[in-house]
């Protein structure tokens, strides 16, 4: 919405300034998004004399010009054809920006004559693109007077972004209203005036929606004028329209855009020679189409409502209007709109089409049903004046809606709700400024009657907010929220403290936290265990991001890819989001997925780096795991991993046969083939949602503490072992040779070589006995290794190591 | 007794005249040693007259302290030497730098929540949670936007492929979903913050299909707008560390609340530069008293239960707190913005050491 402020001043009796008006508008929830004030812009600018034009002497085409500023007399070289002694023109001084092309003007020599300061065209102020001359003003221009002021231009132009509950400020009358409200000043719109008319109108409207869609148009008003005669509108309407960026077309078109924007009533005119029959009112037909006022063509479904004669549709109801009926510089019959559309229709209407027009901006949020009539009265007062003729009388279809409603106010509640100590008898006046009604008052209570261009106002909170936004939200006093709870408690529940600790752990791992979409590509998902039909979006943005993710991998891996591609050698991403296995609520997964490639540090002089392999994946994993409270001691590796891992250098950690609490390996090497990363890769995701629920009352205390002094020993064993036996086999069976003794069990050594035959390899491991009671004697350390040694063979089916 | 001094003598030349600890050595076993001369003598008290043993036996004792203590210090000498010679060969170019360690960075979005959630959490706020796959009953219908509204078009929000069984879900377009989830499964009265991700059919310089907010929900008895005020000038003062932070609110719209607000605070507008602070106006939020409608749709007694809520944009904030200028880069996973926008593990944010450094 945007109106320059003459306009509002028409409809506003105030003193105040621009920027008190501005001010106030925001303040009144009317967000002021721009000021235009083109009269400080254009304010170097000013009405200069041309005393005398002499041609350069070293220059053809160039003019020496003695000029008279009103503030002494300069000198200028001009290119202006038009330039000649006597001309009154438009004078910037040296130090002056010139708008049109934003150079700064500086005293200089044109081929050796000195020229300070410029005569403009309308382009080089930014007003047209003319530039065959320089402007040439009136005679009796006086000399050094703004030139802002003499063009008309030094009206400051104001936009609001209107929020959808305020149609009422979708004309420049509303907002009149408010401000006066606000105690800028006093409303002076005029009152309309009801016009009689001289004769029948020929053309009546008829209603033929059917009773079920009858709201589509619940009232059409109709207005016939005769022997008019249409041509460019005056200077002061083309003026108001140019001013919000309207180009001016006729006067009876201009007119309707005029009303529309003054009082928020959109309105149409059709050529009443070019209406065959009368104008009724029905849904349109699929198949139909129309040649819209905006010079494109649509095709209607029947949903839509049509304006229609005898012939077809004429126009789309509150939407846009037809080529055909369309008034030209010959009409000379017209006959005027003023409908109600249904706002839901009308916005479905307009979607549908992808048209935006002022009218549907309008309907769309709901026009005051009370002012169909006062617009016909102001649309016909305004055709008179400017095109003469004369005026049928008012022929309507349908009725006004019958639209009353009260509202219970309790004055109290400014300060229980507002927090305002607005006085019952301010909260009353305010709310007549604005058009509402105190139907009773009982002290206690109002019963508050809405006024019809106020449809949105419901309830109490939305009166309290109508006196609040008047009085001032600047003067609701600031009080601090107190925490009932003396000392701070936990604001996070032990689950989400884990995904901030996960991300902690990875990030001082030297891995780096990256976002990336909750969204991933169809082949993507797939590839990584998902792809369902249910997880697709209907209406993607983009194909490479169509479905919900199964994974935090597949985007983690493009982003390595992206980082790669701009030279990275070694990248470390990680990822603590969402995955989706379904729609419902608890089938969206919490997962710490991660990424590495390169290798383990930079190049540096004091040690080799060595490639990433799959047991960072896996340290990544446990760090995570360990530190957001797993019971990492009761974990098991098992070989099998998902699909998209390596299916020889993988595996997943568990907690029982069953619950996979990470997964963790090389990435597959097809994968990163379809995916056109340069491997090798090694990822990782651990599942939150499949650890135990931590408590929410753990106790903080831990195991004692038990140590012993007693010396520890240590031996070494190594197992020949099949190719295929897991070293944590070895280790377990190891650990349960003496629950009590051994202490630990860590592999040292692992050893591969034909020298042990085929599909064999030696595991070689530290077993430390601690003893608690006693120094261990040999005999029994002896025993504890026999057992060692028996538990492993059976286990295992190796032997030890000769 | 002169056989002593003459000893004593002769050893203690031997121990000066040592060169290194083997020499050194050779004459501690020499005088001290099983064979050694003191040694020797100290056997030979046994065969003394008691008499004898009176005069000879203090005096060899002093003997053999004053030969140890000299042998010690001159022990002590030789090693101090030998170190200054072992350390005169023994030097690095410290201008080499460290192995070096690999760090990580906390993206800015993680950090700002965890900072929103440090200051909220003082305020007795705790943190909820909500899909993001919503039904259109909890981002819409909930909170009073009716089927009509023009957020609900395919064109703003995000739907998901309509299988058939039950009903078309969506992407949720803000976090206000989770204030319903919260006031359906819990009474009141209420004090949440609810930080996640968003999702809007939007992608141009400013915009991002995915991005991130926070809900907040205050429903007591006796809550009124004043709170609301007092709440986010806190929280902005506290959040953007500016302890005199201009704040105002301004009149806005949104179906969900009533009275509705919008909410400016402080800044300083220089070129292209902004600083948070000062006199000009920046719009950081938008915010309201809970429409008593909400209220009713949840099965709370708005006759009895009031309060507010308000919706932020946390990429947006994290943008004007730290300067960074684009928003789609918070998506793109550079490394290189990743290290110079992201924040050190260890810098946790907290409000009793500043909540940030």
């Amino acid at each position: 919405m945007k109106f320059p402020l003459s306009w509002l001043k028409q409809h506003i009796e105030t003193d105040a300034t621009l920027d008190q008006v501005v001010d106030t508008l925001t303040a009144v929830g009317l967000e002021v998004e721009e000021v235009t004030d083109r009269a400080k812009e254009l304010a170097p600018f000013t009405v200069a004399h041309v005393i005398e034009a002499v041609q350069h002497p070293d220059a053809d085409r160039l003019r020496v010009c003695t000029v008279d500023t009103g503030n002494g007399i300069t000198q200028v070289v001009c290119g202006a054809p038009n330039a000649r002694t006597g001309m009154k023109g438009v004078f910037a001084d040296v130090g002056t920006t010139i708008p049109g092309n934003g150079m700064l003007l500086t005293a200089a020599k044109i081929r050796g004559v000195e020229s300070k300061g410029m005569l403009c065209s309308e382009r080089e102020m930014g007003l047209s693109d003319e530039h065959d001359g320089i402007i040439d003003l009136p005679e009796d221009s006086p000399i050094g007077a703004p030139f802002a002021k003499l063009a008309g231009l030094d009206d400051p132009i104001i936009e609001l972004k209107i929020t959808p509950n305020h149609q009422d400020a979708l004309g420049v009358a509303g907002i009149a209203r408010d401000l006066a409200a606000a105690g800028l000043g006093k409303v002076i719109t005029p009152e309309v005036e009801v016009l009689p008319g001289a004769f029948e109108s020929p053309i009546k409207i008829e209603m033929k929606l059917g009773d079920d869609v009858a709201d589509a148009c619940p009232y059409f008003v109709g207005r016939y004028v005769r022997g008019i005669k249409n041509g460019p509108s005056p200077k002061w309407l083309q003026d108001r329209l140019l001013a919000i960026g309207l180009r001016p077309i006729s006067a009876l078109v201009d007119m309707t855009n005029y009303i529309t924007f003054d009082m928020g009533r959109p309105l149409h005119v059709f050529d009443a020679d070019k209406v065959a029959g009368n104008i009724h009112l029905r849904l349109a037909k699929s198949g139909e189409t129309i040649d819209a006022l905006n010079d494109k063509s649509y095709d209607l479904d029947d949903q839509m409502t049509a304006v229609c004669d005898d012939n077809g549709v004429l126009g789309l109801g509150g939407v846009i209007g037809g080529v055909p009926s369309g008034c030209t510089e010959e009409t000379t019959n017209v006959f005027i709109e003023a409908a109600l559309f249904d706002p839901v229709r009308t916005a479905t209407t307009g979607r549908k089409l992808q048209i935006d027009s002022d009218a549907r901006y309008r309907f769309e949020r709901g026009i005051d049903p009370a002012a169909v009539v006062s617009g016909m009265e102001r649309a016909t007062k305004l055709v008179l004046e400017i095109c003469g003729g004369e005026a049928s009388e008012i022929t309507t279809a349908g009725a006004q809606p019958e639209w009353s409603k009260t509202v219970s106010f309790r004055p109290a509640r400014m300060q229980t709700l507002g927090g305002l100590d607005t006085p019952a008898e301010q909260s009353i006046s305010i709310l007549e400024s604005l058009g509402f009604g105190i139907l009773e008052n009982n002290g206690d209570t109002l019963e508050v009657s809405v006024p019809t261009w106020r449809m949105d106002v419901h309830g109490e909170a939305d009166l309290v907010e109508e006196v609040a936004r008047i009085v001032g939200y600047d003067a609701i006093p600031a009080i601090p929220l107190r925490n009932p709870a003396p000392v701070t408690r936990p604001a996070i529940t032990p689950q989400r403290r884990r995904m901030v600790t996960a991300k902690r752990v990875l990030a001082a791992r030297g891995m780096n936290e990256a976002v990336t979409w909750s969204f991933t590509q169809t082949p993507w998902a797939e590839m990584f265990g998902g792809g369902a039909d249910a997880l697709r979006l209907a209406n993607p943005i983009s194909s490479e991001i169509d479905i919900m993710r199964p994974s935090t991998l597949p985007n983690l891996i493009d982003a390595v890819k992206r980082n790669v591609d701009r030279g990275v050698g070694n990248v470390a991403l990680f990822e603590v989001g969402n995955t989706y296995s379904g729609v419902k609520p608890d089938e969206q997964q919490v997962v710490a997925g991660g990424v590495r490639r390169g290798e383990s540090g930079q190049k540096h002089w004091s040690q080799a780096s060595r490639e990433i392999d799959v047991f960072d994946a896996k340290a990544d994993a446990m760090a995570v795991l360990t530190e957001i409270g797993a019971p990492t001691a009761n974990l098991q590796t098992f070989v099998e991993a998902p699909d998209w891992y390596h299916p020889g250098r993988s595996g997943t950690l568990r907690l029982g046969p069953k619950n996979i609490l990470a997964a963790f390996g090389e990435l597959h090497p097809r994968i990163l083939a379809l995916m056109d990363v340069k491997g090798p890769l090694v990822g990782f995701e651990v599942f939150m949602d499949n650890l135990p629920k931590s408590k929410d009352k753990a106790s903080h205390n831990r195991s004692a503490l038990v140590v012993s002094d007693l010396p520890s020993v240590d031996r070494d064993f190594a197992f020949v072992v099949g190719s295929d036996v897991a070293a944590q086999d070895i280790v377990r069976a190891a650990t349960g040779a003496d629950k009590k003794l051994i202490a630990d069990v860590s592999v040292f050594d692992v050893f591969e070589g034909a020298a042990l035959g085929e599909d064999k390899k030696s595991i070689a491991v530290r077993v430390r006995l601690q003893p608690s009671d006693k120094t261990l004697t040999e005999d029994e350390i002896d025993a504890v290794a026999d057992r060692v040694v028996s538990q492993v063979v059976k286990a295992t089916g190796g032997a030890l190591r000769g | 007794m002169d056989d002593i001094a003459n000893l004593k003598q002769t050893l203690s030349d031997s121990i000066a005249a040592a060169e290194d600890q083997a020499a050194l050595e050779a004459v501690r076993v020499s005088a001290l040693g099983k064979k050694g001369q003191v040694t020797q003598l100290m056997k030979g008290l046994g065969g003394m007259s008691p008499e004898e043993r009176k005069t000879a036996g203090p005096a060899l004792n002093a003997l053999k302290d004053e030969i140890a203590t000299l042998l010690d210090s001159r022990k002590q000498a030789l090693e101090s030497v030998e170190m200054d010679l072992r350390l005169a060969t023994e030097r690095v170019d410290v201008s080499l730098t460290p192995r070096p360690e690999s760090e990580g960075f906390i993206h800015p979005v993680s950090q700002v929540i965890d900072e929103i959630t440090a200051v909220f959490g003082d305020m007795g706020f705790s943190v909820a949670e909500g899909p993001d796959i919503e039904q259109d009953f909890y981002n819409f219908t909930a909170l009073n936007i009716p089927p009509e509204h023009p957020a609900r078009q395919m064109h703003d929000t995000f739907y998901l492929n309509d299988t058939g069984e039950g009903e078309r879900m969506l992407l949720r377009t803000h976090t206000s979903p989770v204030q319903i989830r919260t006031m359906e499964n819990n009474k009141p009265p209420y004090r949440i913050i609810a930080p996640g991700r968003t999702y809007r059919c939007d992608s141009d310089m400013t915009h991002t299909p995915m991005f991130h907010q926070v809900e907040g929900l205050v429903i007591d008895r006796d809550i009124n707008m004043s709170h609301l005020k007092g709440c986010l000038q806190e929280f902005t003062r506290s959040f953007f560390d500016v302890a005199d932070l201009n704040v105002r609110f301004r009149p806005s719209y949104f179906p969900f609340t009533e009275p509705s607000a919008e909410l400016d605070i402080g800044c300083t507008r220089n070129g292209n530069s902004l600083t948070i602070g000062g006199d000009d106006w920046l719009e950081v939020l938008g915010c309201g008293m809970v429409h008593p409608k909400v209220l009713e749709y949840v099965g709370v007694d708005p006759n009895e239960w009031q309060g507010f809520a308000f919706g932020m944009g946390i990429d947006r904030i994290a943008m004007l707190k730290y300067g960074i200028p684009d928003l789609r880069a918070f998506f793109e996973s550079d490394l290189r913005w990743l290290r110079h926008y992201g924040f050190s593990a260890l810098d946790v944010p907290g409000l009793a050491g500043g909540l940030a450094r």
